[in-house]
């Protein structure tokens, strides 16, 4: 007999006695905060913070000098930059070389751990829980893009990408795409259960909210 | 209503000054205490170790004892937990084990009965001041099982509250186990000691000339540390006391230590 | 990881050693505490966070009744979406298929993603033995194997050790296996977290085959899930060729949506953050984006004989968060390494004994190292009745040969409970010669009580007497106030 067949032959040996199980329950909150959608982009904005993401607020027109700015206050000299990222985005960043990971030839680990930023824009934001989802969809890239760069820029493109739970997101997201979740930069509580940021993912993590 | 005293085994051999007080107690209050004397164990040492068939006669036991009672009253957070929160699983596990619904008919007539002293006073009979006068400075002790399986909440604290006399500090980390837990005790004696030692430490830093619980059992394990360490010491000793005592304490019979 | 847990002693005589470490003490209780408030304040969040423990247990014990039909789903799918399944009945099986697939790809070096079902089967020491390196990338995982030491905690296995012995080990050992340690390293935490990044930022660029295991898989989808929060998991899962993922069968979740309660769940009881930094989520493998090769290997090792006793399978619920070793009194003094595997606390103490059986030492020893407290159930965002299991297992091993005295103490004290006038007469005994009784005794259970412990002074006469030769009915016995 396979493994496969003498484990499932084990399992069901298993809970051939056991009763039914009483069926699940789904009575939880679908939102911990009002419907009010100000409040929830407010909320996203706090709880990322809270996470030390650096949180920046603009409208679509400011959008391209707000970019350009936190690249060179960054200090970045190359950008990596997703397949359908809007051209208006890095239009006047031009302190900073754009190197566009084009799927037919992408870049490799290499290359990416020397280019200083990368911008995206995300799927989703989760407001309760302070969080990024991206699908590597147009303007998001592979799930390496936001990984080797050290400084990840991050844009929610509008107010209504932003919904406020978790319950809320999920039936949102397409289980078959890789999904990357961000909270806030790369941090671990390995030293003494205290919270350091910065590991091995972007150090810094700035968020545009538009809008 | 006809209501019964479930000493305990600890209490009635070990440390009767606690089951006294809660006969003395209830009296004040105007309820008649029966004491059936066929009573004994309610079984947990045997359970909690791992032999729960020994435990079976003892449940068959309680049943009998109290038949016919409105309330059994037990100053015991842990021996209530052991009749409310175990009885009906060792029922369940005999009937499981093709042994009929004997047990767990004998589980069911016994365990909703059963109330720990707390409970009993603040549900049962509706009072918090007791009439107690108990002129010391005290720190409680909430043992886990009274805590955290009886859930009994703000009641003890309440009832100290009330108590004439009493100054309460509020004992820091109160939530954590002193480290008794029966066999373990002696199975894990160096992580026990450890635990009660911190229990102690904590007490000690509020202040507090009584370390007051409402299970005697833990009281047991922190009492016999506490004379260890006193032995000895130049400063005013810290002593275990069960909350039975503080709350039967009166101007005219106050309470005086062993 | 190069230590190991064979031939562990029973856990008193560790935790006798760890009880004096005064070093090792001062870390747990920090940490722990740290981490104990932290949880009560991010859970206390949610005010509904009752009714998602329901709905995580429910979800769990409905998926478990029914894990075959989930596996098969989830089998279907992860195929479908093009990555390949396998099966292993225990550690060596496992071990034998992660190597043949490693050696498949020619490479002699994997990163790993912390994994706690990659250290239950000792996937590295088998690879090792196959002349494959494997690096652990996860910080704590990291400071555990350059220490040549032994995880001691499910989240933190590095829970031992503090900034300064940290600092120390990275001084020491980072060279040996890569990139050494910056000079003149100091103990901040932020510049530990930074030498990590550059020991280990070479291995995951040139990596080529990962392996991890997950958090969930979901049946309906095929999506296994990794949360983490270094990034290092995402280097794992994402730069290297080949992924190799070893997971228990008890970690499929029946659909997508079930992970609006377990994501809530876990971040809050695990690290006590709303969430934690990155999650990942894959489906066999994606065109142009992550690992070409994507390989699930299904671990049963003792899940199975778990599954099918009726009390302990509820330990199979678990989802690895460790809130019940943060609030747990025996593991804050004991530690992580007296439990004699890589689950310590409380969870340990009920998975481990299943897992492996009672026959050893330690396993034997473990379902007594708890005082029963209660505080693991009551953080348990599964609801695993940690306490009601131990006493299951110590029904078991007190079963076992060996437990003839204590047998016998036992059903003295029942036949004593059983025949109230014996006992009377005993407590008369004791009594009557209470002047005689010694504060210390030197032998048996009596002896480990009397180390640190009086004797308690036996009274005048019991309450049974009092009452008997005392008591007497009050005089008008009026109504009760009620």
């Amino acid at each position: 007999m396979s493994s496969r067949d003498a484990i499932l032959a084990r399992i069901r040996a298993a809970v051939a006695d056991a009763p039914e199980p009483p069926p699940v329950t789904r009575d939880y909150r679908t939102a911990h905060v009002d419907d009010d959608h100000a409040a929830v982009v407010d909320l996203l904005a706090e709880n990322l913070a809270d996470y030390r993401a650096r949180v920046h607020r603009c409208t679509e027109a400011e959008l391209p000098a707000l970019l350009a700015r936190l690249l060179t206050d960054h200090g970045s000299r190359s950008v990596a930059v997703p397949p359908g990222l809007p051209t208006a985005w890095l239009a006047a960043a031009e302190g900073a070389e754009q190197h566009l990971d084009d799927p037919e030839q992408p870049l490799t680990a290499r290359q990416l751990d020397a280019i200083d930023s990368v911008v995206t824009g995300c799927r989703i934001a989760i407001a309760e829980t302070g969080t990024l989802v991206l699908d590597a969809g147009p303007g998001q890239g592979r799930r390496a893009l936001t990984l080797v760069p050290d400084h990840h820029v991050c844009v929610v493109g509008s107010a209504d990408q932003v919904v406020a739970s978790l319950p809320q997101a999920v039936p949102l997201l397409d289980a078959t795409r890789p999904l990357t979740w961000i909270s806030g930069p790369s941090a671990t509580s390995d030293i003494e259960l205290d919270r350091v940021e910065g590991v091995h993912g972007p150090r810094t993590l700035e968020v545009v909210l538009v809008g | 209503m006809r209501v019964a005293l479930f000493a305990t085994c600890v209490n009635d051999a070990v440390l009767p000054r606690a089951a006294i007080a809660t006969v003395r107690l209830l009296e004040r209050l105007g309820v008649r205490v029966d004491f059936p004397e066929q009573q004994s164990c309610c079984g947990q040492p045997q359970f909690n170790t791992g032999y729960r068939h020994l435990t079976e006669p003892l449940v068959r036991r309680m049943e009998r004892v109290f038949d016919g009672y409105d309330h059994v009253v037990t100053p015991s957070g842990s021996c209530a937990a052991m009749v409310r929160d175990n009885y009906p699983r060792i029922g369940a596990k005999a009937q499981a084990e093709g042994r009929g619904d004997e047990l767990a008919r004998a589980a069911q007539a016994v365990t909703p009965r059963l109330l720990e002293l707390t409970e009993f006073l603040v549900d049962v009979l509706g009072v918090t001041d007791v009439g107690a006068y108990f002129p010391h400075k005290v720190t409680y002790h909430p043992s886990c099982h009274g805590l955290r399986m009886l859930g009994l909440g703000t009641r003890p604290l309440g009832l100290l509250r009330a108590v004439k006399g009493l100054e309460l500090a509020e004992l820091p980390g109160a939530e954590e186990c002193c480290g008794f837990g029966g066999t373990f005790a002696v199975k894990n004696p160096d992580v026990s000691a450890a635990m009660g030692a911190d229990k102690i430490a904590n007490a000690r830093s509020t202040g507090a000339e009584v370390l007051c619980g409402a299970d005697n059992s833990c009281l047991l394990h922190l009492q016999g540390m506490l004379r260890r360490q006193n032995s000895g010491r130049q400063d005013a000793p810290l002593r275990a006391v069960h909350l039975a005592e503080i709350l039967a304490a009166t101007e005219t019979t106050p309470w005086s230590p062993a | 990881m190069s230590g190991t847990y064979l031939g562990m002693p029973a856990f008193p005589q560790a935790a006798k050693a760890a009880t004096r470490d005064t070093r090792l003490r001062a870390n747990l209780r920090h940490a722990t505490h740290t981490i104990r408030d932290k949880r009560a304040r991010a859970v206390g969040e949610l005010d509904d966070w009752a009714v998602l423990r329901e709905a995580g247990k429910r979800i769990k014990d409905r998926t478990l009744r029914h894990l075959d039909t989930y596996l098969l789903q989830l089998e279907e799918h992860v195929t479908a979406a093009g990555g390949t399944v396998h099966w292993a009945a225990d550690a060596a099986e496992a071990n034998r298929i992660v190597a043949d697939l490693v050696q498949a790809t020619g490479e002699t070096e994997v990163v790993k993603v912390k994994s706690m079902a990659t250290q239950e089967i000792g996937l590295n020491e088998a690879l090792a033995a196959e002349g494959i390196t494997a690096y652990e990338t996860d910080l704590a995982e990291l400071i555990v194997q350059l220490g040549d030491d032994l995880p001691s905690h499910i989240l933190v296995p590095a829970i031992h050790r503090n900034r300064g012995e940290i600092r120390d080990i990275f001084a020491e050992k980072m060279a040996r296996w890569g990139r050494p340690a910056p000079e003149g390293l100091t103990d901040r935490p932020a510049d530990l977290a930074e030498a990590a990044r550059l020991h280990l930022r070479e291995k995951f660029l040139r990596a080529k085959v990962g392996v991890s295991g997950a958090n969930f898989m979901i049946a309906e989808t095929g999506t296994l899930v990794v949360v983490e929060s270094e990034g290092n998991g995402r280097m794992c899962l994402t730069l290297p060729e080949t992924l190799i993922s070893v997971v228990g069968i008890e970690k499929v979740l029946p659909t997508w949506q079930d992970l609006e309660v377990f994501l809530q769940l876990l971040p809050r009881s695990s690290t006590a953050e709303r969430m934690n930094p990155y999650t990942t989520m894959w489906t066999g493998t994606s065109e142009g984006d992550g690992p070409r090769d994507f390989h699930l290997v299904l671990l049963d090792n003792g899940r199975t004989d778990t599954l099918a006793d009726e009390v302990g399978r509820q330990v199979l619920r678990c989802i690895r968060c460790s809130a019940c070793l943060n609030v747990c009194p025996v593991y804050e003094r004991a530690g992580g390494h007296a439990y004699g595997s890589p689950y310590p606390g409380p969870i340990g103490a009920v998975l481990t004994p299943q897992l492996r059986g009672t026959t050893s030492a330690v396993d034997a020893s473990l379902p007594f190292a708890s005082s029963l407290c209660g505080a693991c159930y009551e953080v348990c965002p599964v609801a695993i009745d940690i306490p009601e299991v131990l006493v299951h297992l110590r029904e078991q091993v007190a079963g076992q040969p060996g437990h003839r005295a204590e047998r016998a103490a036992m059903q003295a004290a029942t036949w004593l409970f059983e025949h109230p006038a014996a006992l009377a007469a005993a407590e008369r005994a004791a009594s009557a010669t209470r002047a005689l009784h010694p504060r210390r005794l030197p032998l048996g259970p009596a002896k480990a009580w009397t180390e640190t412990r009086d004797l308690p002074q036996l009274p005048a006469e019991s309450f049974r007497s009092w009452w008997q030769h005392h008591h007497t009915e009050p005089p008008t016995p009026p109504e009760p106030t009620s």
